[in-house]
């Protein structure tokens, strides 16, 4: 067995995912190692689906424009894999005086940074989705944002990497790297070593281990998240949904079930040991949150629920970045809940970070070494 | 702990089989002709058809179809049934209104 490629991708997620398939249409080689049995099995396919510029960092914002305008369209085709993305618009929305506050200001900032964002009164989201409560008073309205399905996503950049060539070997867990004459050169696994040019290391917060073994640190937390699904409904809204009070978002799906994600508040604090665990306290204040503002879909089931981790940087941004110290590995981590809308850029960012291209969009606000003290 | 699994390695070319159009996922409706063309674009596990294919996400989360997944897979790839992971379960236990999972009242 060769061990060898032009790159080795630590991580199947969707950001691994992505930047295998760039780099194998380009024709180099590239072995994926993800340390699951299943290909995608983190954050990637745990996620909510937002492809949303709206409420951006103003350094990721950019990332997310051009995915929007110029990769998410053609993706399901790119890939072979109808991967159910809408670009119907987001609404963020708002109960009180307060929230609209909240929501001027994200309005504000992003305007500034040239997306099509508003304000609108809560008659008029009413409008844009009918099935909103009374309760509403106004509501952010960006109509380029949408939603796709991360599940598609990740698991056809996998498909269509694979079809090109790109070796994916799952159950393969990465312990190390090691500089040889100074340069990174081999990922050792429990079991093998493999070598290559570049290492990309992409595998969520377990890249903080890994990055240590050559004396890198990136400041960031796991913390769990909590997503649950209804049963199919007739269609009755597109639109990707989030409030100003953080306490739910989500859409419809093409399946027709509707995908919410929120918070309890108690998810820095959780006992999950490291596993996936719903906490019994969580699908149930969701669903309170969605009544709130969807009182229609109180009938509605709930068929699942599940919990993934998100890579959260202490800064919330991520950290993408050749490494002067270790000359060949490039970090791709600490995407902080928000990768998978922005997935698709970084999947091109990466690669060509890869082949020493200059990168089509800047990446110098995801430098690992921006990290200071406080004082 | 997982077993190294190469995901390039030959399994054969797709063969259409005479009862590819039956369903085995009844929630979803997922033919198994669909569940084999999955695996030969690459998805291996249980975990993996799931998420691409949507079976046992429906009603009955996989308890009718579960065991003939596996199977699919298993004989599709040529290993052991016993070598494949189920599916997660996952909570609730039964489908549950959102007015009922999200009311906190006692009695």
């Amino acid at each position: 067995m060769i061990n060898k490629a032009d790159v080795i991708i630590i991580g199947s997620g969707v950001i691994g995912n992505a930047t295998a398939y760039n780099l194998a249409k380009a024709g180099k080689s590239v072995i994926v190692l993800e340390k699951d049995e299943s290909i995608g099995d983190g954050g990637s396919t745990r996620n909510g689906g937002g492809v949303r510029q709206s409420g951006r960092h103003s350094a990721e914002l950019p990332l997310a424009m051009y995915g929007v305008k110029n990769l998410w369209p053609n993706l399901s085709e790119e890939l072979g894999v109808d991967v159910e993305y809408y670009q119907e618009g987001n609404l963020r929305l708002g109960k009180t005086e307060e929230h609209l506050k909240v929501l001027q200001g994200i309005v504000d900032r992003s305007k500034a940074l040239g997306l099509d964002l508003k304000m609108v009164e809560g008659d008029e989201a009413r409008e844009i989705c009918p099935y909103l409560s009374d309760e509403v008073i106004g509501a952010s309205w960006c109509p380029t944002d949408g939603h796709a399905n991360p599940m598609l996503v990740t698991l056809g950049y996998y498909k269509k990497a694979r079809e090109l060539g790109a070796r994916f070997i799952t159950g393969e867990e990465v312990v190390e790297i090691k500089k040889i004459k100074g340069k990174a050169r081999q990922v050792v696994t429990k079991e093998n070593i493999y070598e290559g040019d570049k290492i990309i290391l992409a595998a969520g917060y377990g890249s903080r281990k890994i990055a240590e073994t050559v004396g890198v640190d990136v400041p960031m937390n796991p913390l769990l998240m909590e997503v649950l699904v209804t049963e199919a409904q007739s269609p009755m809204f597109y639109q990707m949904l989030g409030t100003a009070e953080a306490d739910f978002y989500g859409h419809q799906s093409t399946h027709g079930s509707f995908v919410f994600g929120g918070t309890s508040g108690h998810e820095a604090f959780n006992k999950d040991g490291g596993i996936h665990a719903t906490n019994s306290k969580t699908a149930s204040a969701v669903c309170r949150g969605i009544m709130k503002y969807f009182p229609d879909l109180g009938d509605l089931k709930i068929i699942r629920t599940w919990a993934g981790h998100l890579d959260y940087c202490v800064d919330g941004i991520p950290v993408m970045s050749h490494v002067e110290e270790v000359p060949g590995l490039i970090l791709a981590c600490a995407f902080s809940g928000h990768g998978f809308g922005i997935a698709p850029t970084v999947g091109m960012l990466l690669s060509e970070m890869a082949m020493d291209k200059e990168t089509t969009l800047d990446v110098t606000p995801f430098r690992y070494d921006r990290f200071k003290a406080k004082i | 702990m997982s077993k190294i699994n190469d995901r390039s390695k030959d399994i054969g070319k797709f063969i259409p089989q005479a009862d590819d159009d039956t369903i085995i996922c009844r929630c979803e409706e997922v033919t198994k002709g669909e569940i084999r063309q999955a695996i030969h674009a690459g998805m291996f596990t249980l975990q993996e058809v799931r998420k691409y294919l949507r079976t046992g996400m429906g009603l009955c989360q996989g308890q009718t179809c579960g065991k003939l997944v596996k199977k699919i897979i298993s004989q599709e790839l040529g290993v052991s049934p016993l070598e494949l992971e189920s599916a997660v379960s996952r909570a609730p236990m039964r489908p549950i209104e959102m007015k009922v999972l999200g009311n906190e009242r006692k009695g």
